[in-house]
């Protein structure tokens, strides 16, 4: 066995899972708040105003890293809670059961902020285009997974079924990414390219790429945080979490 | 592989094919029957008869726009480069309404006039600075490109 697969496997273990969880957490914390704040300042001080939205333009920096997240988040849980039917690792229903909260917030401050978006520049705060709708219906998915987790006495039990659901519920994610190609929508195409020229300046793409890192970085605190929480929660029996409390060895 | 697991994998992978399959034929069903809107060919064509309301989308001629002077009355037309359809509106329009530009209204069709109660300004996904946009626009000039319509605007 390698020393990748070693750490990997120990990683599968509450109790070292915590301590790493807790040594890394500050660390993205401070990337996350570091990248974000050079993102602001990019996005809403440097950058020049839109030719055609002016200053409207700048809810950009929040509304896409957010709507990107909204995507991304859904695909680190799904994978998780394929791991945790198939192989059934306590460590990924953890993480897949604590991304889903974090996933929701993601895609309801991107429906919030496109909505606000889109009564200056489009002239209506909602319509039911491809796009706006699929996106609702991610949103749908993911309070549909929180609530089945809790609705069940055992947590094990619950995270299994959630797990299931977040897998069925992940073919909506090309859904949502391709709905301004498959169909005709109010929503403007994609800007910002993999392969390819994007369609923004320079100037006003640098801040977005930041702000998209950190949310990346933030979303990684965040589960490390409620992961923690989570762990001393399922394992309340368990020696390793009373040393934990009585020691009153504080990580992060 | 253990034939616990691997009787998982294969039931986890046979229900998620065919949700997949079940989701791509509704996609594949609803792509050819779902429009959020009509381009003024297809309603010239009658794809848009079975409708009473519906969403018409294109962009607006250049010097088609005619504000009437004692209302919010507005006419203009849309096109969509083949075929060009009169609208008429009353109401406010949003502040990305403008000569070329593409909108969405939604109304109905009378006597070949389309009668809008809302009108949507569609933007496109470019984003660039003003001085960007004018220095490529005379760039355009200079070399005689016709302009992109997003880019025309004034």
């Amino acid at each position: 066995m390698n020393a990748f697969k070693l750490w990997y496997h120990k990683l599968g273990s509450p109790p070292y899972f915590y301590v790493f969880a807790g040594y890394i957490q500050p660390w993205l914390w401070t990337i996350a708040i570091v990248l974000a704040l050079l993102g602001l300042y990019g996005g809403l001080v440097l950058a020049p105003p839109d030719a055609l939205q002016g200053d409207a333009f700048r809810i950009i920096f929040v509304h896409v890293p957010a709507a990107w997240m909204s995507l991304f988040v859904y695909g680190v849980m799904a994978v998780s809670a394929f791991i945790a039917v198939i192989w059934r690792p306590k460590m990924a229903e953890v993480l897949a059961m604590e991304s889903a909260p974090i996933g929701a917030a993601f895609t309801l401050i991107a429906l919030i902020t496109g909505s606000l978006w889109g009564k200056p520049m489009w002239g209506t705060y909602w319509t039911w285009d491809a796009r706006l709708t699929s996106e609702l219906v991610l949103f749908f998915i993911y309070l549909g997974i929180i609530g089945l987790y809790h609705a069940f006495d055992d947590p094990r039990q619950g995270a299994r079924a959630a797990s299931f659901l977040a897998m069925i519920g992940a073919v909506n994610l090309p859904i949502v990414h391709y709905s301004v190609v498959w169909w005709n929508t109010l929503h403007q195409g994609t800007t910002v390219r993999y392969f390819g020229p994007s369609s923004i300046a320079p100037s006003m793409l640098w801040p977005l790429l930041l702000m998209t890192i950190a949310a990346k970085f933030y979303y990684g605190a965040s589960l490390m945080g409620r992961s923690r929480v989570a762990l001393l929660d399922r394992e309340r029996g368990k020696d390793w979490v009373a040393d934990e409390v009585r020691g009153g060895d504080v990580h992060g | 592989m253990r034939p616990l697991r691997r009787r998982r994998i294969i039931l986890v992978a046979l229900i998620l094919g065919a949700v997949a399959l079940a989701t791509s034929a509704m996609v594949y069903g609803l792509s050819q029957n779902m429009n959020y809107l009509f381009t003024p060919s297809q309603v010239l064509a009658g794809k848009a008869h079975a409708y009473r309301s519906f969403r018409l989308g294109g962009m607006v001629v250049d010097g088609s726009i005619k504000h009437d002077q004692h209302s919010l009355l507005v006419d203009f037309s849309v096109t969509d480069g083949d075929h060009t359809m009169p609208v008429q509106y009353t109401g406010i329009l949003p502040d990305l309404f403008r000569a070329n530009q593409a909108v969405i209204a939604t109304g109905r069709l009378r006597d070949g006039v389309f009668v809008a109660s809302e009108v949507l300004a569609k933007h496109d996904a470019t984003y660039m600075p003003r001085e960007l946009k004018q220095a490529m626009a005379q760039a355009h000039l200079k070399h005689h490109i016709a302009l992109p319509a997003a880019e025309a605007a004034p």
